[in-house]
């Protein structure tokens, strides 16, 4: 295991927490979910889910480029698919909305381990074009296929019934599922991020063959946290597919994993609430 | 008529023919991208948006200033060039010391703020421009059409990617080039201004960008999106070749897009990933390129 303190990383990242600022975190996600759930009865429900979805999808990414220091031009291929396979299953298959998610998810989770045990293979400026190309081959992958309907996208999603039971047709309720599952999705990245995983994760991106020599198998890392970040981003795609009724090649063309990238380095990289401070300066503009 | 495989033979060569056309296309981009990469060790992101500014800046001495084709086959890629240059003194040269992803993450700002004020000012519908009289028409070879101008861009783009290989392999530029490229701070000691080599890189490669989007102009329409999707492809042209030699850049970038022209006469559905998909295997077998070193 990693002896002796963390040098303080150049570049991207963050000193290695102490307790005074995981009591700052704590204080500042309590506020941030207060303002959050007043919000929606002030401000309009749909605009704070899009923030809320581009949110997750930013921390995600973050995830992947912050703390594992791959900068992946490719994220809209994840965040795309969860979206088609989510309005897929709950418009097609009349599946209700949790389990509609779950499958998006998990069609993200299984192109992120294909993708990225590719991707690894190659480092730096490779890995971005790599990424990037898989990326542009799910696109073309969704204006051909039959169940995607090319450029039309697959309109008029149900948003169902949450469990069977509780309609999510009404914006608040449906708010209140979209915010539960973001932080959730946000409490995992945070988790992730400050567990001993993260931190072997932080001396990879740092120093790749001190980790290497001090026993790291550094690539299951590098894919165990693409395979996180691309599921993650998958779980903010397949919620986007509800909150819009929509899934759409906008969601899996490249400019959308430009968008993430845009969204998350105004606020910073390697930083928890970095990407979500990105998020509302970009989605509000 | 004989028929090979089952395809007829105009659509075989037609098709093999347009193979040809955009493997000249990520042959003179690709190749651009390998010599800015090697000098300045960054991936050029706004390769693609110069690559439409050197159609628009065709179209745009045309229509402004009446110069015809054969006068912005030259001064397009000039303008761009120069361009390119600004762009590299004035932004691009304050990363070197940076990793190389912030000046991917800058080149690809640069290439959104390019398409957009393009789009603003064009939007997206595309300009006509018109084959220069000299190429119009078409040869009939028998078996096939050849259309004229087609088969200038092939001879064009050939002549290029060659006279820059033996630029860069055979003369004393080419080997200070070389040179930097291998080891800048000694070639700095030797007297030689490296900061402005790298910028003439820059300028070169971009210029070429701008050439092959002079040559694009008249086939496809003049458009702001035109070198989008285009750079992506060629990214993964430059992952499948690697982007250790010329030569290498070259050849990959022409017989991808045989490959990709034979796809679609055997397979059309597959013609748009065929590229991805080789990267893929490539990537599977050999991660440095085909004719990479590896890293």
């Amino acid at each position: 295991m990693v002896t002796g303190p963390e040098t303080a990383p150049a570049g991207i990242g963050v000193p290695v927490t102490a307790t005074g600022a995981a009591r700052l975190h704590l204080a500042i996600f309590a506020v941030a979910l207060a303002l959050a759930l007043a919000a929606p009865f002030f401000l309009y429900p749909v605009f704070l889910m899009k923030v809320l979805c581009f949110a997750l999808f930013a921390s995600a990414f973050n995830l992947l480029l912050g703390y594992g220091g791959l900068l992946s031009f490719g994220h809209a291929a994840y965040f795309g698919s969860a979206s088609y396979v989510a309005a897929h299953a709950a418009k097609v298959w009349g599946l209700t909305p949790e389990l509609a998610i779950l499958l998006g998810t998990g069609a993200a989770a299984v192109l992120g381990v294909v993708f990225g045990a590719l991707a690894i293979r190659r480092q730096g400026i490779y890995f971005a074009m790599v990424t990037l190309a898989f990326a542009q081959m799910v696109y073309f992958f969704s204006l051909q296929a039959p169940f995607t309907g090319g450029e039309d996208g697959i309109q008029s999603v149900p948003r169902g019934r949450l469990f069977g039971m509780i309609s999510l047709g009404p914006d608040i309720n449906l708010y209140f599922f979209v915010l539960a599952i973001v932080v959730g999705g946000l409490l995992l990245i945070y988790r992730i991020i400050h567990s001993p995983f993260g931190q072997v994760l932080k001396a990879i991106r740092d120093n790749e063959p001190r980790a290497v020599s001090l026993g790291y198998r550094a690539n299951r890392y590098k894919l165990a946290v693409f395979v996180m970040s691309a599921t993650l981003a998958g779980l903010a795609g397949a919620t986007k597919a509800l909150v819009f009724q929509l899934a759409s090649l906008t969601d899996v063309y490249w400019t959308m994993s430009g968008e993430v990238v845009l969204i998350t380095l105004p606020g910073g990289t390697g930083t928890v609430f970095g990407p979500i401070v990105g998020v509302a300066i970009v989605v509000t503009m | 008529m004989f028929e090979l495989l089952g395809i007829p033979p105009q659509a075989l060569f037609g098709q093999l023919l347009l193979g040809l056309i955009n493997g000249s296309f990520y042959a003179l981009l690709s190749l651009g991208l390998a010599v800015i990469f090697g000098l300045l060790n960054i991936i050029n992101f706004a390769h693609g948006a110069l690559y439409m500014m050197g159609a628009f800046v065709a179209w745009m001495l045309l229509n402004y200033l009446g110069i015809g084709y054969w006068p912005a086959l030259i001064l397009a890629p000039l303008a761009v060039g120069i361009f390119g240059m600004v762009i590299e003194r004035l932004m691009i040269a304050r990363l070197y010391h940076l990793d190389h992803l912030y000046g991917l993450l800058l080149t690809f700002g640069l290439a959104l703020i390019i398409q957009g004020l393009f789009r603003n000012e064009y939007g997206i519908s595309g300009l006509p421009y018109q084959i220069p009289t000299q190429l119009a028409g078409g040869q009939n070879l028998g078996f096939m059409f050849l259309p004229n101008y087609r088969a200038w861009v092939v001879v064009a783009s050939l002549l290029v990617c060659f006279g820059t290989w033996f630029m860069i392999e055979k003369t004393r530029l080419g080997a200070l080039l070389r040179a930097a490229t291998e080891n800048p701070a000694l070639v700095g000691a030797f007297g030689i201004n490296v900061p402005r080599l790298i910028t003439l890189t820059y300028g070169f490669g971009v210029a070429l960008a701008a050439f092959a989007g002079v040559l694009a102009a008249p086939i496809y329409s003049v458009n702001p999106n035109m070198g989008a999707d285009l750079i992506i492809v060629v990214f993964a042209v430059v992952v499948i070749g690697g982007m250790g030699s010329i030569l290498g850049s070259i050849v990959t970038g022409f017989g991808l897009g045989l490959v990709e022209g034979l796809t679609r006469v055997f397979y059309p559905e597959g013609s748009a990933v065929v590229i991805f998909v080789i990267m893929a295997i490539v990537l599977l077998v050999k991660p440095a390129g085909l004719f990479g070193r590896a890293a």
